[in-house]
């Protein structure tokens, strides 16, 4: 029919846009990345580049359930951050298992297994007063393991919080403070030392990537960097695959219209439950490869105002649009590192100094305000504005 | 003709508000009904517990021959029996093409992995394009169903209950906000529906019921004052009293 054929040509001219965008950036930093080009970049900014493509990924995965179904989640951080440190203990394991053992190599006596593990153990748990590896590293050895656990444990998470939620029918306003709620009592518990998972330590030294000590950080964050355009791709398009299907007609009904689909006999929770958890996964990859550039994740990064930020990123970005929610948060991300970085100058207005840090806030804030009153559908839908004009 | 529902005695009260009070109402196979009644009447809250919307407080709601207990089902589970409701107000999905609201009304699987599977067959787009000629909506099927006139949209909302092949369709208020040939269209589509399906109207004006020609029951605080004809109810001195006003 044409209205379905219509939507699906936007999607795909949409879709070719923003692969082509982004397949160029990628190229243009490759060419002038320190590694492999002409040196114009540097890698901490590329590594910057890198971090903000997981931040849109992550920006994706907040559209599918808020822009598409109408769940204003307000705790997608607690996804990310599980991504991140799943990937985190086998990164700071392995790594710190190869220190043990180089360490020792001149040794005449190799180490045994159990003394290797101890000395890992002290190596890690030292700065927690432990020196016993936790029961939750078990497979931390494992990459094949750890990458599984990347997908499952948000997953899983997501699959048991919205099994309760939506089964409930908590909606709404309350649904976001719970989800509020799972992201602050998450962080909470991983600020404890005993945990397991190094309390407000964090894990650390995740730039270093075991059994890649050869190449330089100029190099592997490039590496991630084209990982990180891949993954985006492959999610934009799975995710505008899923919002053209039936199930995306239905989940779209959900938001506009919850008592209709539930009358039409289908099940909204199961729907519901169904795209919270892929979007619960596809933040858990994001966070599985922003954190390695990053570099450190601690429990802060889970705290509440972060997936507040990330709601504010696909407000402005547009909701409802895939490709607005990547720009949004690509904006969004890179202007507030930019004006709160502190390389703009202040502003002095002789008794008064306007200064960029604390302003920038408010400004967003603002921001925030303008676009929900006056252009709901944000970037995003300024562009559509443009567009169908011609 | 045999029974297809069956409600008796069923009581609700909301905060100690009796809404119905030992409503007994029966409805055959293929017969066209109207319920009217004062604003109160519990005509809605009587719609609600048969789609599992309210649970009652005490009654029975049997279905069909098997004399299936609804009450203990959910809404899914009686959509799926074949009870399909139109609201008051219109409620489609507003943001989506009239082939869309009535492609996902189409009785298909309700799970989420045969939505996200599904692929539009040259059948079930006949299907659809014949429900939106029963609804006069034939040369609607791209507009946005928010772009639809008031009575487009009430048409729609029919539509949307044909495509999940119902035995019986409740319908409240259809000719709300109506013009006079929207009427007279709705009371003949109303009238076709039901040689193949079971058709509840509820509904104020009493000049459309009349045209539906139909048996007529007449509720008052919960319960059933009488039943018949409409001729046969507007003599009622009970009706009179309660709601055509002397």
């Amino acid at each position: 029919m044409q209205a379905e054929h219509i939507k699906t040509i936007n999607n795909r001219t949409s879709f070719f846009w923003m692969s082509t965008i982004i397949f160029i950036l990628t190229l243009v930093v490759l060419l002038m990345s320190e590694a492999y080009g002409f040196g114009i970049i540097s890698t901490s900014f590329v590594k910057v580049l890198g971090k903000t493509l997981c931040l849109c990924m992550v920006a994706l995965a907040m559209d599918l359930v808020w822009g598409y179904c109408g769940i204003l989640s307000l705790g997608h951080f607690a996804f990310f951050g599980l991504g991140g440190y799943m990937i985190g203990m086998w990164l700071m394991f392995e790594r710190t298992k190869d220190i043990v053992i180089n360490s020792t190599q001149n040794n005449t006596l190799p180490l045994t297994n159990n003394e290797i593990n101890e000395a890992i153990g002290t190596q890690i748990f030292g700065v927690v007063g432990g020196s016993e590896i936790p029961l939750i590293w078990k497979f931390a050895d494992s990459l094949p393991i750890h990458l599984l656990f990347v997908l499952m444990v948000p997953g899983i998470l997501a699959f048991v919080f919205g099994w309760l939620a939506f089964r409930s029918r908590v909606t709404g306003v309350y649904l976001s403070i719970l989800t509020q709620a799972m992201t602050l009592a998450l962080s909470l518990y991983l600020f404890q030392n005993d945990s397991g998972l190094r309390g407000n330590n964090g894990l650390s030294g995740l730039q270093n990537i075991p059994r890649l000590e050869n190449f330089s950080q100029a190099e592997i964050s490039i590496w991630f960097l084209v990982l990180s355009s891949l993954a985006l791709l492959i999610i934009y398009f799975v995710s505008s695959s899923i919002v053209n299907t039936k199930l995306g007609n239905i989940i779209i009904g959900i938001r506009d219209n919850e008592n209709r689909i539930r009358f039409l006999g289908y099940k909204v929770e199961n729907y519901k439950l169904f795209i919270f958890v892929i979007s619960a996964v596809i933040s858990g990859i994001a966070g599985a490869l922003y954190y390695p550039q990053a570099g450190i994740i601690n429990p802060a990064e889970l705290a509440p105002l972060a997936s507040i930020y990330l709601a504010v990123w696909v407000a402005i970005g547009g909701r409802g649009s895939l490709y607005g929610a990547i720009i949004g948060a690509a904006f969004v991300s890179l202007t507030s590192s930019y004006f709160t970085g502190g390389q703009i100058p202040n502003i002095e207005f002789g008794i008064f100094t306007f200064k960029w840090v604390d302003w920038w806030v408010v400004i967003l804030g603002f921001s925030f305000v303008i676009t929900t009153l006056y252009a709901p559908r944000g970037i995003g839908g300024l562009i559509e504005y443009i567009f169908k004009k011609d | 003709m045999s029974t297809l529902l069956e409600v008796n005695g069923i009581n609700v009260s909301f905060d100690g508000f009796k809404a119905i009070n030992n409503l007994s109402f029966t409805i055959a196979n293929k017969e066209l009904r109207a319920i009217i009644g004062p604003n109160g009447a519990g005509k809605t809250t009587f719609m609600d517990i048969v789609t599992g919307k309210t649970r009652p407080d005490s009654g029975t709601v049997l279905w069909g021959d098997r004399n299936i207990s609804l009450l203990r089902m959910n809404e899914a589970q009686i959509v799926e029996l074949g009870i399909s409701r139109k609201f008051q107000k219109p409620t489609l999905i507003e943001s989506q093409s009239v082939f869309e609201n009535l492609l996902l009304s189409l009785k298909k699987p309700r799970n989420p992995f045969s939505s996200l599977f599904y692929k539009l067959s040259s059948q079930d787009k006949t299907e659809i394009e014949f429900i939106a000629n029963e609804v006069n909506l034939n040369n609607e099927l791209n507009c946005l169903a928010g772009q639809l006139s008031h009575g487009q949209k009430q048409w729609l909302e029919i539509g949307i209950l044909l495509a999940q092949k119902p035995n019986l369709l409740l319908i409240d208020e259809p000719a709300a906000g109506m013009t006079a040939p929207e009427r007279k269209k709705t009371v003949s589509l109303l009238k076709n529906l039901s040689n193949n399906q079971s058709v509840i109207v509820v509904e104020h004006d009493m000049e459309f019921i009349k045209s539906l020609d139909c048996r007529v029951t007449v509720l008052h605080e919960g319960s059933v004052i009488t039943e018949g004809s409409l001729d046969y109810v507007s003599k009622n001195e009970k009706v009179i009293d309660v709601y055509l006003g002397r």
